[in-house]
Formats: C-alpha cells, structure tokens, sequence
C-alpha cells in the first residue's frame, strides 16, 4: 500500500465539500447520499468527522460478499467489481463502520475506491482535514488508532 | 435536468392541502432562482396591497440552479415575501445545508399560501409531503424546534424554523435554518409567525444534475482555486470570518458608534475577529461545499454561557459599538440569543442603540424602559434583547424596529434606518458609495444589495477613494445587478471577492446548458433589480423614500480619517437613476421595462 486517505477531525469544519465531489466523482450527479464519505459535525466540542472507507486489512465487506465482487488491489485499495455485483447489501451491513452505501436511482452500491488513486475528497477539502498521504509507519497508526477510536464510539450508539 | 430539479410545492395552510407543481421553466430561464424567481412568482400571484401580516401574503422559500452542486459556496437559498418590517419586497438570504436539501427532495422551492389554523410544521421526506401539529413545538427556541425534530425524525433531516420573536410577530424575527443560519433581515420570520407554521423539516436521496457536468466541474474547481488564492476568500475570512472587518473599518473612520453620533470607536479591538478567535472561537464553519469556511462556533463559559455560530461582522457592531459596549462576552450572548429567539440582530442592536439615545435625551425614561439604558450598558443589552424576542414589557414597543419605536415618541429622526429598515455597520458619510447603496437598496438599508465596501476600502475589483462621489453611480449599478445574479443563483456573495462574472456566468452555462453571454446574465441582475422596484413603486415608495437619515445628510463625522464628511446623496442619486436608466424621479420608463422584458 502506498497512499491512504488521512482524516484530521480537528481541522474540519463541517462543509461537506467531500460528500458532494465524492458523489460526483461515483455518480456525475451531486448527492451527499450518494457519497462514499460523510461528516459527522459534532459542534459542542468542535470536532468533525469525515468518515470514509479504512481500506481494512481484514475486510469484511470481502468476505461477507457471496460473490466474490469485493477484491483487494495491488495499492492496499478494496474495490468492487460491478460486473460480479449482485446487489445483496451483505457488505453494507458487514461494514463495522457503515462506510458503504447505496445509489438508490443507480442501483448500485457506493464505495470508496480512493478514485483510482486520485481521491476527490482530499483534493478539494478546502481545510486539509482530509489528506492522502504516503503511508509510513507512524501515519497508519495514527490512523488505526482513530479509526479505534471511531469504532468504540460507534458500539456505543 | 440543468441545475434546477424541476417541481414546486405549493402548500395551502388555510386548505390544508399540499400540491406538486411543475417548475415555470420560462420563469426559471428569465428569473434564474431563488431570490429573482422566487419574486416572479410572488409578484405573479400576490396583489401589491396585501398587507404582509394577512392570509392573502406568501412566502416562498426558493433555492437557485446552483444550490446544493459542487459549485462553491452554493448552500444558498431565499426566503421571499412582503417584508413586515418594511413593506418592500423582502428577499432575504440563509446558508447552512437545509437549500441543497430542499433540492435533494426534489423541490425548487415551496410556495406557502394562507394560514394555518393552529400551528403545524411542515414534514417533508422525498415525495412524502405533510402538514403536522405542532403545538409541541410552539413557544420552543430555535435550537430545541431544531433538536426536537432531529431526535424525532432522525440526524439527516434539515430545519428551517422560527422562534418564538417570529411567533410573536417581532417585526425583524428571522427564519433560522441549521440552527444558527438566518434568512434574517426584513421580518420574514413574523411573516412565518402569523402564519402558523413553526418549521420546515426535510430529507432527500434524491440528485441534483448539470446540463454539461464536465464542463461544470472544470468550472467549480477553477473557481475553488482562484477563491483559495484570493487574500480575502482564500485567507481572511477564514481566518477571523467577517468580524476581521471590525478594525478595518474603524482604521478608515467608518464604524458608526453610539446610534451613529461618532464614527470611529476607542474600543473596537475589543470586539473584532482577533479577540473573538482568542477568547471563544471553538472552530470555523462552513456552510455548504463552502471553501471560505466564515462561520464562527463559539463557546462561552460563566455569566453568558453559550454555544453558537457567530456573531458576524455586523452583528458584532450592532450589539456592540453601535450601543458603546465593548463587554465581547455580552455581544456574544446577545447575538446567541437572536438566533435562539430568531430575530435580526442588526435591526435589533440598532434599535436599543436609537432607545439608548433617545434616553440620553430624556425623550423616554427609565419607569417607561423599566431600567436605565445608558449607551455602554451591556447587561442592559442582554436583558433587553431577550425581552425583545419575547415581547415582554418595553421590548414590545421595541419589537417594532427603531423608526416605529423613534415615530412613536416623535423623533423619528433618530432612527437610522432606510425605508424603516436600519442601515448596518458601515458610515455612508465616510464611505459615499455605501450610502448611496442603502438609499437605492429595494429591501431598505442593507449592505448586501450592492457591497460597496469590497470597491471602497478593500480594494475589490478596483480601489475606489471611499470619500470620492464621481463613478460611484456606475460601480453600484453593476455591483448591485451581479448580486442579483449571484443571490438567484443560490450563491454566496463572498465568492465575489475572488471571482467575478466571467466565472459566474460560465457556471450558470455550464449548469443550466443556456449560452447567454456574460452580458446578457448581467442583464438578467438588472432585470431583477428593476422587478423589486416597480414592486416597490407599486406600494407607493417615491423618490423622497430613497434617502438617508438626515444625520447622514447633515451632521458632519466629528473625528477621525472622515471627519467633517458628510454624504452626499443628492449628487450621487442624481447620477445613479441615469445610470440605471430610470427618470429623473427614480422610475423605470416603458422602454427600459420593455427592454429588460418585464
């Protein structure tokens, strides 16, 4: 894996520019439903979250898929093949962090594939809260421990 | 579809019935959205007598063919109806994210006609359209409505909503949406109120489209660069939102202080963007798809406790050096608590400023007010602000702006205010253009019809000398025209400071599939701002209504940069109807109607 998307909560101020280029970049329409990442603004403590796919090493949308759609690529990225996709939504609800959706007109499911590389959400995300960096060692910690953290708090709710 | 998503609700609260309607594409074409058709189909449908507090006045909340797409800053949309507090045609615009929902619902707008017989809300969810009771809700503040409806229909859906100043009818009550964004000037929060309608809920799944989306997206992201690189939208806005202008326009002698008596404030360091960001900023805002990110969340601990957005610029100077408080921490509550009450803090801040002198005078008295108010008396701002929302004691007679509340007592000179509507933070006698605008403006003294200051001290597009009179006619023609435009399309006006017509109208092409040239879209502003006058012409406003405060006319700034400036509006009012092509009494003539295709 060479690059994943770095989210910084702290410098994000909830304008969800990332959801409607993301659903642009998966749709040509603009739909923050459509969207493979979404804010989660939590304004009393002034922190918001993008959340988007973790590209997990241990995928459970890959091996919850009865098709085989789900695959992991050479670059580390979890990307679905349309031609095999049958549309259960068995990885939707496999995902522990409910990263992927569905395009209700398109009929088809939503997920982030980091656009092939060159990922919309961090190009435009006007704060430099989302940022696809190279993973070294220290960033995937980081970002493991966040995407922890994301996770307790999830089991929570 | 080509920006707009094609369908109307019209919705009947006398009735009680709720229909769909195709969108009047030869309307949308002329009129482009939101604020310009949004007043087409007002106009359309509403005689010009109605009075705006009666069943025969609508009010239309309407987005434009950019709102909710990648476009930046497009989480726009207007609120359009008869302003209470003014009697002109009132367009008053909110950010947030309830817009771009709307249209994912697949609404351009709602048109809401009648009254409702006990107060209801309005649910919306895709196709599933209905009117509910809300009598749970009535009395509730701004953020609990918004809360209540949250927890009861879940985190995705979007609020617009009034407080309990729109229940109450307070002239300058607002629409707040997103909690803390306001359609807040002009009082169509009151028109909301009378009405019986407490809120708007919605949630859409449904997608906006463009006429030609590659084209558009290449169109979005060059103006998202030229926006970031630009020193105002790229840095300064973001850095200390609009309240960076505090120090700026009191460095040019322009920040009216104490009801507008001194132009220039000892103590406005105190009040700015710098100490806000040090003291209470939690973090910035964005609206939207919002690459400025102004919006300010703040947070105060202690005597006033608080958690909110803002205040802005002009709020800052209403509740503060407008009444000579610069206690940063009251003017934050104060400002706290119009969003919570819904109403317009300019309007509001103005007018205790106009009681505070009227006090100094001892035109009113401290029995009649119920506490002294001395200019500088912050907790006397806070008390009286939420009396205002409430309509409690003298608040009621306040709850009527500052030129009924002046009238009623006999001076209504004091009252700084442009076709009753009180002028914000920037001295027309230190900056002329400016006044010119607040005489000229179609909704009464307001800086965003045509924002002179971004000529006029900023420097944008051009540096105009602020205390010069020549060229400013022409600047406010155009200037007033394209934030037509910019309002109708469902844009931000901060993307003006960085981006100007060319990007603005290659946005609409590339949206909306129509090849009109940038002229001709600029045409289509001068064709809006002339249907907002012969509205107003109608309702019987003359060109003696196109004027300042005769302390703006007549009383010299006595310090600073500006001093012995006074404006000098006859001049400038002379030249701008010729400009704008009207007569010599400020009335469109048949050819230019005909030529604007009105």
């Amino acid at each position: 894996m060479s690059k994943v998307l770095m989210i910084s909560p702290k410098k994000c101020i909830g304008c969800k520019t990332c959801e409607i280029v993301c659903s642009f970049g998966k749709t040509l329409a603009f739909n923050p439903k459509h969207a493979a990442v979404t804010v989660h603004d939590y304004e009393e403590v002034g922190i918001a979250v993008p959340m988007m796919c973790m590209q997990c090493e241990d995928a459970a949308c890959i091996k919850v898929c009865p098709v085989s759609a789900l695959s992991r690529d050479e670059e580390g990225v979890v990307s679905i093949n349309f031609k095999k996709c049958i549309g259960c939504k068995m990885c939707i609800s496999a995902c522990p962090f409910g990263n992927i959706s569905f395009d209700s007109e398109k009929k088809r499911i939503v997920k982030c594939d980091t656009c092939l590389g060159e990922p919309k959400c961090a190009e435009f995300c006007p704060s430099g809260a989302i940022e696809f960096t190279e993973a070294t060692g220290l960033n995937i910690a980081k970002k493991k421990d966040l995407a922890q953290r994301f996770k307790e708090i999830f089991e929570e709710v | 579809m080509n920006g707009w998503v094609g369908t109307i609700l019209r919705v009947n609260l006398s009735d009680n019935i709720v229909k769909k309607e195709a969108l009047n594409d030869k309307w949308a074409q002329a009129f482009i959205g939101a604020r310009g058709l949004g007043t087409k189909y007002y106009i359309s449908e509403v005689g010009h007598d109605a009075d705006p507090l009666s069943e025969e006045n609508n009010l239309i909340f309407m987005t434009g063919p950019l709102t909710g797409t990648f476009s930046p800053s497009s989480g726009r949309y207007n609120v359009v109806t008869k302003g209470p507090l003014t009697g002109t045609i009132a367009a008053s615009n909110s950010g947030g994210f309830f817009g771009p929902e709307l249209k994912y619902a697949g609404y351009d707008g709602i048109i809401i006609e009648g009254k409702a017989k006990k107060p209801v809300y309005l649910y919306i969810n895709d196709d599933k359209v209905e009117i509910k009771d809300a009598t749970e809700l009535w009395g509730k503040n701004t953020f609990i409505t918004t809360n209540m409806l949250l927890e009861k229909y879940g985190e995705d859906y979007k609020v617009a909503c009034i407080g309990p100043a729109g229940e109450k009818r307070v002239l300058y009550a607002g629409v707040m949406n997103d909690k803390n964004r306001a359609a807040g000037r002009t009082g169509v929060g009151a028109v909301m109120g009378y009405k019986n309608l407490k809120a708007v809920v919605v949630r859409g799944s449904k997608s906006i489209e463009v006429k030609n989306p590659e084209d558009f997206f290449k169109t979005c992201k060059d103006a998202r660069r030229k926006l970031k690189e630009h020193p105002v939208t790229g840095t300064g806005l973001g850095q200390y939102g609009t309240e960076i202008l505090v120090n700026i326009i009191n460095g040019v002698g322009s920040f009216p202080t104490r009801n507008w008596k001194e132009s220039i404030y000892d103590k406005a360091d105190d009040t700015g963007g710098e100490a806000l960001a040090e003291k209470y900023l939690i973090r910035n805002k964005g609206c939207f798809g919002c690459p400025i990110g102004c919006g300010r969340l703040t947070k105060l601990n202690g005597k006033y406790e608080g958690l909110g957005e803002g205040p802005e610029y002009e709020a800052a100077w209403a509740l503060g050096a407008d009444c000579g408080i610069n206690d940063l921490g009251a003017i934050c509550k104060a400002n706290f608590i119009c969003n919570e009450l819904g109403m317009d803090p300019i309007t509001l801040g103005s007018t205790i400023a106009c009681a505070m002198e009227m006090y100094d005078r001892g035109i009113i008295s401290e029995k009649e007010i119920g506490r002294p108010l001395k200019f500088g008396d912050a907790e006397a701002l806070v008390e009286l602000t939420e009396k205002i929302g409430k309509r409690e004691g003298f608040g009621d007679i306040m709850a009527q702006g500052s030129y009924r509340m002046a009238e009623k007592y006999g001076c209504p000179e004091l009252s700084m205010s442009v076709k009753k509507q009180e002028m914000p933070a920037y001295d027309g006698r230190g900056i002329q253009g400016i006044g010119l605008n607040y005489a000229t403006s179609n909704r009464g003294g307001c800086h965003v019809r045509g924002y002179m200051i971004s000529p006029e001290v900023l420097g944008v597009p051009e540096k105009l000398d602020q205390f010069e009179t020549e060229g400013k006619a022409a600047m406010l023609k155009v200037f007033q025209d394209l934030t037509a435009v910019v309002d109708s399309l469902g844009l931000c006006l901060f993307t003006t400071f960085g981006i100007g017509l060319p990007e603005i109208a290659a946005l609409y092409r590339t949206a909306t599939g129509f090849d009109y040239s940038d002229e001709e879209i600029l045409q289509m502003g001068e064709r809006i701002w002339n249907m907002e006058k012969l509205y107003n012409l109608k309702n019987g406003f003359e060109k003696t209504d196109d004027t300042l405060p005769p302390r703006l006319l007549k009383e010299p700034i006595s310090e600073g940069p500006a001093k012995g400036r006074v404006s000098q509006l006859d001049k400038m009012l002379e030249e701008y109807y010729k400009e704008r092509g009207w007569d010599s009494n400020g009335i469109p003539p048949e050819e230019k109607i005909r030529e604007l295709g009105l």
